[in-house]
């Protein structure tokens, strides 16, 4: 039987190597449903997870796999699920659920050129702003954009700890390219990663209330059959599980579910910089259009302009500081990503009028050439540039 | 002493203590069901059958979907979870696989596990997912104000049938019984007996157990329907026969004939976490059969 984390060196795909993650991160529950370009993670789960006590189920539509994942991670165990774009807009109203109940769990969608069925063998980085306001309600949660198979098994266990420690859905968002694409994955020693458990209900059970917050705003939590005697619904709550139809409960409730999330973007929201201290154009890109921008830097430099590249590992919650702090003292944003202008408009809000702001996208279908955003640079900074 | 009599008279209505005070959340009482609701005696009857069951509590879970019957899980002092509309089989498939030692029930209506959630019931009984599923049959979508359900019987009014409703309803025994349910019975909410009986034996088997009872609405369904709230229970006393192990095919709940009840399919075929854990885990397998 293979071992649970398969250290060593690999040529996987981004699937495959989303799926080793994780199972490396302690998931033993997959509810699955067929999709392309997404289809080889729950193949991989389905592979892999009996052999180490979990299970997977493939279940009648994405609906049911999206529930089925919250009813299992409020058994105690880590859950995923996976999917691409048509797949996702019906997990839409269970990820709400997952939202309002607290429920850790994560949702990896492989992106597609959409709307609706699109190219469903083409990638695309459509899902963004979906991925922050596709279920109804105000709500927060957090989604991560791996760029590389090595990216994807590591962002996936990164997804899993988060979902663990704030008690929130975590959406691992990647695309086709990174999805399909082989290359070298390495995967370290079990003991070297690191890997965060759910902070558990303690102490008296008659005195246990399955909502008050603990450290960092977040409830301990009891799972089913523990004891706890818990209550768990999608309407709005107070501290004891218990529907309350009142707008100060909502807000109450509401404003911890935002604060939980927003009050940790230290903790949450991961960029990386390249070439930034000398940077006059910085680049903006996350996902697959990363590689895109790292050709395009250098292709850039080359030709003397200075250009740098922040990679946004996590989208949402947005990594706010990391543009404003830019804002004051760069030439422009180039936003670099596979869509018409999603993310470009967060850049747009931080920048906050301090440096004109681009986005150098297509509608999906390929992947953005380099000589594209390099056009774009030199767009940016001719005198006058349209935005 | 006169005088405690009294307190608790004000407090509990004369009664000390309710033989099923223990499975409720006595702090949520008064319920939101409407007088004369047949999902009262339902849910007394299911919590009786559980208790007589003698399965661990500690362990047993209850899962609801939407409507009035899904209100159920926030009255219950199990471990209850209280789901998205339609979407308390998957929900309760993730929580009985994540930890196989739990008894899960899903208790809703039939608006809410056979129209929105119609698929997950099918696909759960094909599966022969080890659940018990337990349908408050009223109809109609009370919660709503008594629209059109899957199981409105033909020309019966409803606030979206206003003329009679044009469709045919489902036969649930049937339904489950195709789909590949093990376990199928029908009651009314007046064979409290019977139904407790049905649940205690649902409680202690494996695979997919299915229990429809047939319940009253008087406020939305009886209303519009020219029947009073004892005329649908006088129904449900001469107008049923019971009939266990009677073809699925004959179990259609409206039509001429009386309403038959019973328990139709009681049949030992191996459960999904059984297959699963025998053909993918057999480190996890119990030696030996079922």
């Amino acid at each position: 039987m293979p071992p649970v984390v398969l250290t060593g060196e690999h040529y996987m795909t981004g699937d495959e190597a989303i799926a080793e993650g994780a199972i490396a991160a302690g998931c033993r529950f997959f509810g699955g449903y067929p999709i392309t370009p997404a289809t080889e993670v729950a193949e991989r789960m389905a592979h892999r997870l009996p052999g180490v006590g979990g299970v997977f189920i493939q279940m009648e539509d994405e609906i049911a796999a999206m529930a089925s994942i919250i009813g299992a991670s409020c058994a105690g165990v880590k859950a995923m699920t996976s999917t691409s774009g048509p797949g996702f807009s019906l997990m839409m109203e269970n990820l709400g659920l997952a939202a309002i109940t607290e429920t850790p769990c994560v949702v990896v969608n492989v992106q597609r050129a959409g709307p609706s069925t699109g190219l469903p063998t083409q990638g695309a980085q459509g899902d963004m702003m979906q991925a922050r306001w596709g279920s109804h309600g105000d709500y927060s949660l957090i989604a991560l954009a791996p760029s590389t198979a090595q990216e994807a098994f590591h962002e996936t266990i990164r997804a899993f700890n988060l979902a663990e420690k704030y008690r929130v859905p975590v959406l691992v968002m990647t695309d086709e390219v990174v999805g399909h694409m082989s290359e070298r994955v390495v995967i370290p020693e079990a003991s070297k990663l690191n890997v965060i458990e759910r902070v558990k209900a303690r102490g008296r059970k008659d005195r246990y209330r399955p909502f008050e917050p603990g450290e960092n705003g977040v409830p301990p939590m009891a799972a089913a059959g523990e004891g706890y005697c818990v209550h768990v619904t999608g309407l709005t709550h107070d501290e004891r599980g218990y529907p309350v139809m009142t707008a100060e409960c909502q807000e109450s409730m509401q404003t911890r579910l935002f604060a939980k999330i927003e009050r940790n973007l230290d903790d949450i929201a991961l960029t990386r910089g390249f070439f930034l201290d000398d940077a006059e154009i910085v680049l903006v890109s996350y996902g697959v259009s990363v590689r895109t921008c790292r050709a395009a830097m250098e292709e850039a430099r080359a030709l003397g302009y200075k250009v740098g590249l922040l990679q946004l590992l996590t989208v949402w919650p947005f990594p706010e500081e990391a543009v404003r702090a830019l804002a004051g003292r760069v030439k422009a944003f180039i936003t670099v990503e596979i869509n018409l202008g999603q993310i470009s408009l967060e850049v747009e809000r931080l920048a906050a009028g301090l440096a004109p702001c681009f986005l150098a996208g297509h509608c999906g279908g390929t992947l953005i050439s380099p000589d594209a955003v390099v056009e774009a640079v030199k767009r940016a900074l001719k005198p006058g540039g349209k935005q | 002493m006169a005088q405690t009599a009294k307190k608790q008279d004000q407090t509990t209505g004369g009664f000390e203590h309710h033989p099923l005070d223990d499975l409720l959340r006595t702090d949520r009482i008064p319920h939101i069901w409407c007088p004369g609701c047949g999902i009262g005696p339902t849910f007394s009857a299911t919590l009786r059958g559980i208790l007589a069951s003698g399965v661990d509590l500690g362990s047993t879970v209850m899962v609801s979907g939407i409507g009035c019957s899904g209100r159920a899980a926030g009255y219950v002092k199990l471990d209850s979870y209280h789901t998205t509309h339609g979407r308390a089989i998957p929900f309760a498939t993730g929580m009985k696989l994540a930890n196989p030692k739990l008894n899960v029930v899903v208790f809703s209506g039939d608006g809410d596990l056979f129209a929105i959630g119609g698929n997950h019931f099918i696909h759960a009984a094909r599966r022969n997912m080890d659940l018990t599923v337990i349908c408050v049959n009223n109809l109609n979508y009370g919660m709503t104000g008594g629209q059109a359900a899957a199981t409105t019987p033909h020309m019966a009014k409803t606030t979206t049938t206003p003329k009679g409703n044009p469709e045919r309803p489902f036969n649930l025994p049937l339904l489950a019984f195709a789909a590949g349910a093990t376990f199928v019975a029908r009651w009314t909410v007046l064979h409290g007996r019977d139904l407790m009986e049905s649940v205690q034996a649902a409680m202690t088997r494996r695979g997919f157990s299915f229990i429809e009872v047939l319940a009253p609405c008087p406020i939305n369904y009886g209303r519009r329907n020219k029947e009073l709230p004892l005329v649908t229970l006088r129904n449900y006393q001469v107008n049923t026969i019971i009939k266990n192990e009677a073809s699925p095919a004959e179990l259609a709940a409206s039509g001429s004939g009386p309403i038959v009840l019973g328990r139709f399919v009681d049949e030992n075929r191996e459960s999904f976490l059984s297959q699963y854990d025998k053909t993918y885990r057999p480190q996890l397998a119990p030696a030996g059969k079922e």
